[in-house]
């Protein structure tokens, strides 16, 4: 099979917080893709996995001004002086340069969790408990990704299966690029109100590249300068105006 | 019954009485193993940690007693390379809680990791740019050099003696012993340093996150120097009670001055870098990474009082307590001031595993919680089980203090 090209590209989203309804369809079609198993029963929302967890915020005022926002949080993909990639002590956690997808290798994870201390999104989970599947429903899975073992860290890697899976497709038909329409990662893709676009942020056509760079787009904790790839997006002033604060302030 | 491996010239309790002091112990080690089993088995699931609060109970206590167990290298390099040779009266004791301290540590941190098969994977494939990397090797290297100063120790025994080839052994053992003080010295400058820098690095924690000095961030130097002051005082504290649990004395008072006086002089240099660190961070570091220094400590259990107490009351007055000479020869005050320098590096600890961890880093988010399970203290437990029966052990049947014998009980 021809290799396709090793392009520079830096896979970003860009995620309209007025358009998010806080419906948690992306959280469910991520956990399908990516074989997150079933909660454990004892599981409680800081020890359940869930590569992107969506929080309601609101602005504290009584009715009728009275505003709540749903911020869908993930791996925000640091493109600079990555967080977790640096702290790693075996190498489990690696920069893909022809991406700048932040990739988690579980099978060489140590499970040490100084990742997930390192990460100021707290966007890395852990599996306190061994995968299970309830009986029948294994083959559901997904064949194109591999679950994950108890005692290993893991988040989002913009659904790495559908980036295979593209790039399949891109070099069974002779193309060296994945076509854009292509790969869509899963949360992108169940979205009822499109309020996440997709794509290759150096691509200075693509939409994402545009949004990216538009009026009342921001990203989370800017400062830290770990340059994240997930930007947000907001025409509500007390909604930037809330991710600009430091915490507790 | 055990006479014949009792040190010679030295008065011992009888067995019965040296088995009903350590059966407690062995009991809480029995259920603390039984604690680490579960989480072996079971998994992580039977700790309190979660996703949030990632690191618990078992890492803070690992940097503290790895911080108190410095006494082990600091003292060794006092007296092996710049050759204090009073401190010969509390080597091989220093030289135990070392081994305690770091074997316990390490046994903890095997509990801690998801998948402690695979510890190997960090020496086959390292990331050189991790602190954790570092912290591995040192420490794996350090543990093996604390059992090497550790053998002599045991050779001594009056039993082992009476086999030629450990006498010898023993003897030529010892004539390397500066060169193993002094390998020890450098890993222990680099693991306690690397323990500062895991926390230092984190870029994404502004309230733990310092400015880098050469390579490291200023927090690696700070551990250095806080571990190598405390560690002459823990000596010193632990000095102090076995002479109170055993009745006797086992070291001239001047022994413990001098390691007041070194702690104290460690200290006080440590307090003033500390101090130029912390308002260098309020003032500059912290604000550039977007979180005003006073953010920190805006909530009620975590006050402007840790730094009052972590520095001043915990750092500041036991370094003055020590230093002054007329204060020092009061073996109430040195004791107290050794025990008070123990509890500020105890505080530190906290503050950089704990708070840490506590404070929010997302706009949105509140102060985390954390209340450690029983398996999570039990295992700990066994740790401190552990450090009293090989401690209690080695007291008996080995020379911890060689000066014993020529003090007129």
């Amino acid at each position: 099979m021809e290799q396709t090209a090793q392009s520079k590209s830096r896979y970003g989203m860009v995620i309209d917080l007025d358009r998010c309804t806080g419906c948690g369809v992306c959280m469910v079609a991520c956990a399908v893709e990516n074989n997150v198993a079933p909660a454990e029963q004892k599981a409680t929302e800081r020890t359940g996995v869930t590569w992107l967890r969506v929080y309601p915020v609101s602005n504290g005022e009584g009715f009728p001004a009275n505003d709540t926002v749903f911020i869908p949080m993930t791996c925000q993909q640091c493109g600079n002086h990555t967080p977790c990639v640096s702290v790693c002590p075996q190498n489990a956690v690696e920069v893909d340069p022809s991406t700048g997808i932040v990739g988690q290798i579980p099978q060489r994870c140590l499970g040490c969790r100084y990742c997930m201390t390192a990460c100021p999104y707290h966007a890395r989970y852990f599996d306190w408990w061994d995968p299970q599947w309830p009986e029948g429903t294994e083959v559901l899975l997904n064949p194109d990704v591999a679950p994950r073992m108890r005692g290993v860290a893991e988040k989002c890697n913009f659904c790495h299966g559908r980036l295979h899976a593209a790039r399949t497709k891109a070099a069974a038909a002779g193309r060296k690029e994945i076509a854009a329409g292509d790969y869509v990662p899963a949360c992108v893709e169940s979205c009822p109100s499109r309020a996440i676009v997709f794509g290759d942020l150096a691509d200075e056509t693509n939409e994402v590249s545009r949004l990216s760079h538009s009026i009342n787009t921001f990203q989370f904790l800017p400062k830290l300068g770990t340059a994240p790839k997930i930007f947000y997006h907001s025409a509500k002033e007390w909604v930037r105006k809330m991710a600009d604060r430091a915490p507790l302030a | 019954m055990d006479r014949q491996f009792i040190p010679r010239s030295v008065q011992r309790s009888s067995f019965a009485r040296f088995a009903a002091w350590i059966l407690p112990w062995i009991l809480l080690l029995g259920l603390g193993l039984y604690a680490m089993y579960l989480c072996l088995a079971e998994g992580l699931n039977q700790t309190n940690m979660d996703n949030r609060f990632a690191f618990g109970l078992w890492i803070y206590l690992d940097l503290t007693v790895i911080a108190l167990g410095a006494g082990a290298f600091f003292t060794g390099f006092l007296l092996y390379i710049l050759r204090r040779e009073e401190l010969k009266a509390v080597i091989n004791s220093a030289v135990v809680l070392g081994l305690i301290c770091y074997s316990g540590a390490v046994a903890v941190l095997m509990v801690d990791v998801g998948q402690p098969l695979r510890a190997w994977f960090t020496f086959w494939h390292p990331n050189t740019h991790s602190m954790l990397t570092e912290v591995t090797f040192c420490l794996t290297c350090y543990l093996t050099v604390l059992a090497i100063e550790y053998v002599p120790v045991v050779l001594k025994n009056r039993k082992l003696r009476q086999i030629p080839r450990f006498l010898v052994f023993e003897f030529e053992l010892h004539k390397v012993m500066p060169v193993f003080a002094g390998i020890g010295t450098f890993l222990s400058f680099f693991h306690q340093g690397s323990l500062g820098g895991l926390y230092g690095v984190l870029v994404g924690r502004p309230f733990a996150f310092r400015e880098v000095l050469g390579i490291w961030p200023s927090t690696f130097y700070l551990f250095i120097l806080s571990a190598a002051a405390v560690g002459p005082s823990f000596v010193l504290l632990t000095t102090w009670l076995v002479q109170k649990l055993s009745g006797k004395q086992l070291v001239k008072p001047e022994v413990l001055r001098f390691l007041g006086k070194v702690s104290g002089w460690m200290l006080i240099v440590y307090v003033l870098l500390k101090t130029v660190d912390t308002l260098y961070w309020i003032n500059h570091t912290a604000p550039a990474e977007g979180a005003p220094a006073y953010t920190f400590y805006t909530s009620p259990g975590f006050g402007t009082w840790i730094l009052f107490a972590e520095i001043i009351l915990l750092g500041l007055l036991p370094a003055i307590m020590l230093l002054s000479k007329r204060l020092r020869e009061r073996p109430a005050v040195l004791v107290s001031a050794a025990f008070l320098a123990c509890c500020g590096i105890v505080m530190n600890r906290f503050v950089m595993t704990i708070q840490t961890l506590a404070l929010p880093t997302l706009p949105f988010d509140q102060m985390m919680s954390y209340v450690p399970s029983w398996q999570e203290i039990a295992t700990f437990l066994a740790i401190v089980a552990y450090g009293v029966v090989l401690y209690s052990l080695s007291f008996r049947y080995m020379t911890l203090f060689p000066q014993e014998r020529d003090i007129r009980q």
